[in-house]
């Protein structure tokens, strides 16, 4: 069997190695092109959002390189991501390939559906065998969480423009070496390390950006022109309200924020869109508002085109920024976004803020924020 | 004097209008419907939504400033499911809280959460909430209900015997036949010696404006038109099995069954979809659609979009070449046509 699965993030490191450790074969998917992206446009339908484009472009590029196995994720709704699998099932088999997809749907919709396709994937390893090496790609996915957490911290203190994002490939590569669980660990101490020896300011005064919106869009880097390194170049720190790693990890991200607050993301949201509407909708309100109370400066809000959910967060937005007094820029990304107008705009993003700041700085509002990861 | 209740009239109007009239007319309300949709309030809805939105979102913030300043409550149910397990939209879902936050000066919202899923006895419960609103009893909310679930039966069977929307809506409140309005209500006509299953949302298909007027022009082309209100709920249910995984929302659920059904026992001589510029969920529904047409060659197959700026003449044009189209397929059938 020859396995790929969705590029998004730095996730294909761990989904790599946990392909390879149940016996299989692995065909890594590649990071999202600008070939990536022609191939899903040419086949996709024209509104489908840009993450179901580039999934079935990366679909197209991996089934070329012989994988005869798509493992994806499904959904429960009501956004459309729920459906994705299905359809560019049906649109790969219109287009004459073979092979098989299998979609890992939330275990409460079916208990023996998720352990039937577990049972298949784990080949023939035993389940004591399946649960270990699930442990470990997870162990896996937090260092590479924690890695780029420590990213976000450095990169706009760096000395030399660029330096901390080439330390950064080159602790993903020892993480990427990492085989067991004791050579994680070790990696992970190691790469957190060299992230934290890049030639740095630490005392610069930097910005606090708050990211909030779609998962893939938030969480690829391919699918956002970068954004993230945009920021943090222009001397932001940027602080991502999704991780892979989910709820758990966030909570303790934002620790501060439960604890002096005492609400939890969807309350917050609450008296502005009470209904959960799928996707992140309702996330993007709630974290913007707790970013707001955390003394960010702004809110950056990613969100595909024609993405249902974001749309009704963005709507919703003029007010939240207006009752929290929170800035926030949203992006609407498609396939024709090109990098100048992003960093156009956000240029322009950071001056508004910086001016803010000085502005609130002299009427005394400012407070300075401890980032988490100098703590 | 009696408190005014404005119902925009789009979205879910073709679906329960007559139920939520009669409930709030039994409950003493005076129901003010919007006006029929107009150049006008289309751009007022351009301009006052969220400019991602879609086409059918934008209009019924349209609607809803078309009714401000005349009413003293807007009712502006959050709707979440109603048949079964479908959920609406998320931008139903959301509905409330968009033009809440996107209108300026609006009246009260009467914004009760609709979700059938949490049990049989959910929608009196639902109706209850409403009653709060007008301080009605028990006893009359009780009546109200009951005779609102019968207006919604009529209404329903009024589509099933194959009246649109409007057409329906009308007849229920005239207290007509369906027989009455083929008869009397349609205007001159030409036999029509086609028949095409028109699929799409109530609020897209029925909206004389926003279709412009497609039923109307498929008629004056000798087209009958059978839409997916106006098969039984039966008759759709049967597609589940074909369908991998079903759709997550209730009309586009509906209208790829119908597309399936149609697909699988024929009965037209064309399929048309209707879509709106920026839908979400039909950009699944389309391709889907437009798959299953390539499988079954033998019935044509159209989409055609709608937006803001859909002119007359080029739908028309399109609809007409169709037409045309589906004529010359039927006489180069072996037997010289006739329904497949």
């Amino acid at each position: 069997m020859k396995i790929s699965f969705p590029h998004m993030g730095t996730s294909p490191i761990a989904f790599k190695m946990l392909v390879r450790d149940l016996g299989h074969e692995v065909v890594v998917p590649p990071r999202p092109s600008t070939r990536t992206l022609s191939l899903g446009t040419e086949y996709a339908p024209e509104f489908a959002c840009l993450p179901l484009k580039i999934l079935l472009g990366t679909y197209l590029e991996v089934l070329e390189q012989g994988a005869d196995t798509i493992v994806t994720t499904g959904g429960v709704g009501p956004c459309r991501a729920g459906l994705y699998a299905e359809l560019q099932k049906k649109i790969l088999e219109d287009l004459g390939y073979e092979f098989k997809m299998v979609v890992l749907e939330p275990p409460r919709w079916g208990y023996l559906d998720f352990l039937r396709k577990l049972r298949f994937l784990k080949g023939d390893r035993s389940w004591s065998e399946l649960w270990r090496v699930i442990k470990k790609a997870w162990s896996k996915v937090k260092a590479l969480d924690d890695t780029e957490k420590a990213l976000h911290w450095v990169r706009p203190r760096e000395l030399e423009q660029g330096s901390s994002t080439r330390t950064y490939q080159r602790a993903l590569k020892l993480l990427d070496d990492a085989c067991t669980e004791e050579e994680i660990k070790q990696a992970r101490l190691e790469a957190l390390r060299m992230m934290k020896s890049v030639p740095m300011d630490p005392d610069r005064e930097v910005l606090k950006v708050g990211i909030v919106g779609e998962i893939y869009v938030v969480l690829e880097p391919a699918s956002n022109l970068d954004l993230e390194r945009m920021l943090g170049e222009m001397g932001v720190e940027v602080n991502r309200s999704i991780f892979l790693t989910g709820w758990t990890r966030d909570n303790a991200v934002l620790d501060s924020a439960r604890v002096k607050h005492g609400v939890t993301v969807k309350k917050a949201a609450a008296p502005y869109m009470p209904e959960m509407i799928g996707g992140h909708g309702q996330d993007s309100v709630g974290h913007t508002i707790l970013y707001a109370q955390d003394g960010f400066d702004g809110v950056v809000q990613l969100a595909p085109f024609t993405c249902i959910p974001e749309i009704v967060a963005r709507s919703l937005m003029p007010q939240v920024s207006r009752d929290y007094d929170i800035p926030v820029l949203t992006f609407f990304l498609d396939e024709q976004t090109g990098e100048a107008g992003v960093r156009t705009r956000l240029e322009a993003f950071v001056d508004l803020l910086w001016r803010r700041r000085r502005k609130r700085a002299g009427a005394g509002l400012y407070k300075p924020v401890a980032s988490p990861a100098a703590r | 004097m009696a408190v005014k209740v404005g119902i925009p009239r789009t979205l879910s109007y073709y679906t329960y209008h007559p139920m939520w009239k009669t409930f709030l007319e039994e409950l003493g309300a005076e129901v003010v419907v919007s006006n029929w949709t107009t150049r006008e309030i289309l751009d007022q809805g351009v301009k006052e939504a969220v400019s991602e939105a879609c086409v059918p979102i934008k209009l019924f913030h349209g609607h809803v400033m078309d009714l401000l300043g005349k009413v003293d409550l807007l009712f502006i149910p959050r709707l979440v499911s109603t048949r079964g397990r479908k959920v609406f939209c998320p931008k139903f879902l959301g509905l409330p809280d968009m033009v809440r936050y996107s209108i300026e000066n609006l009246p009260p919202l009467i914004d009760v959460r609709v979700d059938l899923r949490n049990g049989r006895r959910e929608l009196w419960r639902v109706c209850c909430r409403v009653a709060e609103y007008f301080g009605g009893g028990f006893l009359r909310t009780l009546r109200a209900y009951l005779k609102s679930l019968k207006a919604l039966a009529r209404f329903e069977r009024l589509l099933r015997s194959g009246l649109t929307a409007p057409e329906a809506i009308k007849a229920w409140g005239r207290g007509m036949d369906a027989s009455d309005v083929i008869s009397t209500g349609r205007g001159k006509q030409c036999k029509p010696d086609l028949r095409f299953a028109v699929l799409g949302y109530p609020y897209e298909i029925y909206d004389p404006f926003v279709s412009v007027d497609l039923v109307g022009k498929l008629r004056e082309l000798g087209v009958e038109v059978v839409t997916s209100e106006m098969l039984a709920p039966e008759v759709l249910r049967r597609q589940s099995a074909r369908l991998g995984k079903e759709l997550f929302w209730m009309y586009s659920d509906e209208a790829l069954k119908a597309a399936y059904h149609f697909f699988e026992y024929g009965g037209v001589d064309g399929i048309i979809h209707v879509t709106a510029f920026g839908c979400g969920p039909d950009s699944m529904v389309d391709k889907m659609m437009e798959l299953e047409a390539k499988r079954c060659r033998q019935i044509p197959f159209m989409s055609l979009m709608i937006d803001e700026h859909t002119g007359d003449a080029g739908v028309r044009t399109r609809l007409e070449a169709f037409v045309d189209m589906v004529r010359r397929h039927e006489r180069s059938l072996p037997g010289g046509g006739g329904p497949n």
